[in-house]
C-alpha cells in the first residue's frame, strides 16, 4: 500500500484511539464516581431549601430545579431514601 | 551456556502453554462460549461496564498485574541456582498462574462481574468471605512494606536512579493536568512525557543523588522510607487523574520499552549463564529451596493479586466470554515473560562466577540489585550505551513499579480500614484522613518493625509476602473448584494447584516460622503466627467446603 497523506492519517487516528482506550480504561469508574460525588453535593445545594435545610443560594439554585429533576430519583435513591422526601414533590 | 538458549527454550515453553493448554482448558474445562451476553453488555454504562478492545484489555490487564513482585521474587531466587527459579517460573506460569487469572475472570464473568471478595461469599462461604479479606489485608501491608524497602535500597545503590525516579511524578501529574483540561491530543503528551522520562534517566548519572549515612537520628534507608510513606500518604488521597492514572500509564509503555531493550540485548550479545544451574554451595543462612522457593517467587509464577484485578476491572469490560483466554492467560504470560528477563539478568549479567557470588553474598541480598547490576551490563553489551545510564533506566524501572503498586496498595488499604469503619460503626475511621494514616502507619510499623531501616534486613519478609499472596491465590482457585464442581466438569486443573500451594505455604510459614524463632526475631514471629493462622483457615476452609459442594453435587444427581 503507498504511503499517502490518508494512510498516515488513518494511522494516527488509531493510535490515537488505542492510547486514548489504554489511558481511560482502568480510571473510568473510578473517576465517573467521583464525578457523581460532586454532583451529589450540587443537588444538596439545589434542592436543600425544598428539605428544610436553609441556603442562602436558594434563590439562584430554585431556576436550575427543572433542569434537575431527571437525576432527582436517582439522587435520593442514591442517598438512602427509598422514596422521594418531599411530600408535594413525588417522583416514585 | 548461553543466555539465549534459556531465552528461547523459557518463551516457547510459554507459547505452547497459551497455545495448546489455554486452549484444552478454554474448551474443555471453562467451555467459553462467543454468544454468552458478557456483562459489560449486559450491565454496559459507559462507566463500570464497558465492551473493551481486547487488545486494549490485555494491555491494561498486563500492567496492572506485572508489578516489581515478579522481577525481585526471581531476583532473590537464582540464590539456589537459575534452574529451579526457571522451572518454577515457567511451569508455574503455565499450569498456575494462566488457569488462575483466566479462571478468574471467566468465574467472574459468569457471575454478573462480581468481585472474587464478593463471590467467595457467594460460590464457597460467609466464613470464607470474611478469611478474604484478612488475607487482602495482610497482603497489603506486606506489599506496601516490602517495596518502600526496595525502593529505598535502589536509591541508595544507585543515586543516579533518584532524578528520574521523583523526576516522573512531577512529569507524570503535568500530563495528568493537560489531559484532564483536554489542553491538547494524547499522543503528543505520550512522546514528550516518555522522551522526558528518558531524558532525566540520561541525566541521572551527571547529578546523582544521596543521603548521607545518617541523616540526624536516622539512617539512610530509613529517611528513604519515611519519605516514600508520606508520598504514598499524599498520593493516595489525591484524586485518580492528578497522578495515579498518568503515572500508570506511563509506567506501562516504559515497561513495554525495557522489556524489548533487554530482550534485544539478550539477543544480540548472547551473553554466558554464568550462575551455577543447581548452587550446591549457598551461603550460609540460605533456606532450603523446597518450599522456600514457592513462596519467593509468587508472581511470575502464580499470584492472588492478579485475581484481584481480574475480577474488579477486566471481568466488567470482557468483551466476549471467548477474550478471557487472551487477556488472562496471555497476560500470566507477559508476566512471566519479565520474570524470565529477571532470571537471564540476575545470571547471565555477570562476568565471572565470582562476580555473581559478590552480590549473592546472603539470603535476600542479592535481589533486585543483581537485576539491575546484570541486566545493566547486558544492555550495556548489546546496545553499547554506558553501563551506568543502562543501570539507571533498570532501577527506575524497578523503583517506577514498586512505587505505582504503593500508590494503589495505600488506597485499598485505605479502603479495607474504611469498610472496617462502615462494619463496626466507628465513625472517624470512615474519613479519608485518619483511614490513610492507619493504612500508612499499618504498614510502617511492618517496615520498620522488620529492619527495613537496616537496610536489606527489611527484606526478610519477601517470602512472608509471598506466602500471603499464595493464599490469596489458593482462595481464588478453591472458587473457581467448586463453581467447576457445581457444573459437573473435572476439577483436577484447578485443584492440584490448589493443593500444591496449600501445602508448600504451610510448609515454608513453619520452616520461616523456626528461622525466626532460633534468631529471636520476635516481631517478624509474630507476624509469622499470623501468617499461618490465616493459612490454616484457609486450608480447612478449603477442606470442608469442597467436601460440601461435592455432596451437594451428588444428592442432587
Amino acid at each position: 500500500m503507498p504511503l499517502d497523506r490518508h494512510t498516515i492519517a488513518d494511522w494516527l487516528r488509531k493510535a490515537t484511539y488505542v492510547a486514548e482506550e489504554v489511558y481511560s480504561a482502568p480510571y473510568r469508574s473510578a473517576i465517573a464516581r467521583a464525578k457523581r460525588d460532586e454532583d451529589d453535593l450540587f443537588m444538596l445545594m439545589v434542592f436543600s431549601e425544598m428539605m428544610g435545610v436553609p441556603n442562602p443560594a436558594s434563590y439562584y439554585t430554585l431556576e436550575l430545579q427543572p433542569l434537575l429533576l431527571e437525576r432527582f430519583h436517582d439522587w435520593h435513591k442514591r442517598m438512602g431514601m427509598e422514596h422521594s422526601p418531599l411530600d408535594h414533590f413525588k417522583c416514585c | 551456556m548461553n543466555a539465549i538458549m534459556l531465552m528461547v527454550v523459557g518463551l516457547g515453553g510459554l507459547a505452547l502453554g497459551y497455545i495448546f493448554y489455554s486452549r484444552f482448558i478454554a474448551e474443555k474445562i471453562y467451555q467459553l462460549d462467543p454468544d454468552f451476553r458478557t456483562p459489560a453488555h449486559e450491565f454496559k454504562d459507559g462507566v463500570d461496564y464497558v465492551p473493551t478492545n481486547r487488545l486494549v484489555l490485555w494491555g491494561h490487564h498486563f500492567t496492572s498485574v506485572a508489578g516489581a513482585a515478579p522481577i525481585v521474587g526471581p531476583a532473590v531466587a537464582v540464590i539456589w541456582g537459575w534452574g529451579p527459579a526457571f522451572v518454577w517460573v515457567i511451569l508455574g506460569t503455565i499450569f498456575f498462574a494462566g488457569i488462575h487469572d483466566f479462571g478468574a475472570i471467566w468465574a467472574s464473568t459468569r457471575n454478573k462481574a462480581k468481585s472474587m471478595g464478593a463471590l467467595t461469599g457467594d460460590v464457597v462461604s460467609a466464613r470464607a468471605r470474611s478469611i478474604f479479606m484478612i488475607v487482602i489485608f495482610l497482603v497489603l501491608l506486606m506489599v506496601n512494606a516490602v517495596f518502600a524497602v526496595v525502593i529505598s535500597n535502589l536509591l541508595i545503590a544507585y543515586p543516579s536512579a533518584v532524578l528520574a525516579v521523583w523526576g516522573t511524578i512531577i512529569v507524570a501529574s503535568i500530563i495528568g493536568v493537560i489531559i484532564y483540561q483536554q489542553y491538547t491530543s494524547l499522543p503528543l503528551v505520550t512522546v514528550v512525557g516518555v522522551l522526558s522520562l528518558y531524558l532525566m534517566v540520561g541525566m541521572g548519572p551527571v547529578v546523582p543523588f544521596e543521603f548521607p549515612e545518617m541523616v540526624g537520628p536516622l539512617s539512610n534507608s530509613a529517611t528513604w522510607i519515611l519519605i516514600l510513606f508520606a508520598y504514598a500518604f499524599i498520593a493516595s488521597l489525591l484524586p485518580v487523574w492528578v497522578l495515579l492514572q498518568p503515572r500508570d500509564y506511563i509506567n506501562g509503555i516504559q515497561l513495554f520499552i525495557a522489556l524489548g531493550v533487554l530482550y534485544g540485548a539478550v539477543l544480540l550479545t548472547g551473553p554466558t549463564v554464568v550462575a551455577p544451574m543447581f548452587n550446591t554451595d549457598v551461603p550460609a543462612g540460605t533456606p532450603s529451596l523446597i518450599p522456600l522457593l514457592f513462596v519467593t517467587i509468587a508472581c511470575g509464577a502464580i499470584s492472588g493479586f492478579h485475581g484481584l484485578v481480574a475480577s474488579g476491572t477486566t471481568s466488567k469490560q470482557i468483551n466476549r466470554e471467548t477474550d478471557a483466554r487472551f487477556v488472562g492467560y496471555f497476560g500470566s504470560v507477559g508476566e512471566g515473560t519479565l520474570a524470565l528477563a529477571t532470571i537471564i539478568a540476575a545470571s547471565a549479567g555477570f562476568a565471572t562466577l565470582g562476580d555473581w557470588q559478590a552480590i549473592y553474598t546472603s539470603f535476600g541480598a542479592g535481589g533486585v540489585e543483581a537485576f539491575v547490576a546484570g541486566g545493566a551490563r547486558i544492555i550495556s553489551q548489546g546496545w553499547g550505551m554506558s553501563e551506568e545510564v543502562a543501570a539507571t533506566l533498570l532501577a527506575v524501572m524497578a523503583c517506577l513499579f514498586a512505587g505505582t503498586t504503593m500508590d494503589t496498595g495505600i488506597r485499598l488499604q485505605r479502603y479495607i480500614f474504611q469498610e472496617w469503619g462502615q462494619i463496626y460503626n466507628i465513625g472517624w475511621m470512615r474519613r479519608n484522613l485518619p483511614a490513610t494514616v492507619l493504612a500508612v502507619g499499618a504498614c510502617l510499623l511492618l517496615a520498620f518493625g522488620a529492619g527495613g531501616a537496616e537496610g536489606a534486613g527489611g527484606m526478610l519478609i519477601w517470602p512472608l509476602f509471598g506466602t500471603t499472596n499464595q493464599l490469596l491465590a489458593g482462595l481464588t482457585l478453591l472458587v473457581i473448584t467448586v463453581i467447576l464442581i457445581h457444573k459437573g466438569r473435572p476439577i483436577i486443573y484447578t485443584l492440584a494447584p490448589l493443593l500444591f500451594l496449600l501445602v508448600m505455604t504451610i510448609f515454608a510459614l513453619l520452616v520461616q516460622l523456626r528461622t525466626f524463632f532460633e534468631a529471636g526475631d520476635w516481631f517478624l514471629f509474630a507476624v509469622d503466627v499470623l501468617v499461618l493462622v490465616a493459612a490454616i483457615l484457609v486450608a480447612l476452609e478449603c477442606a470442608a467446603s469442597l467436601r460440601r459442594h461435592s455432596a451437594e453435587v451428588r444428592r442432587q444427581s
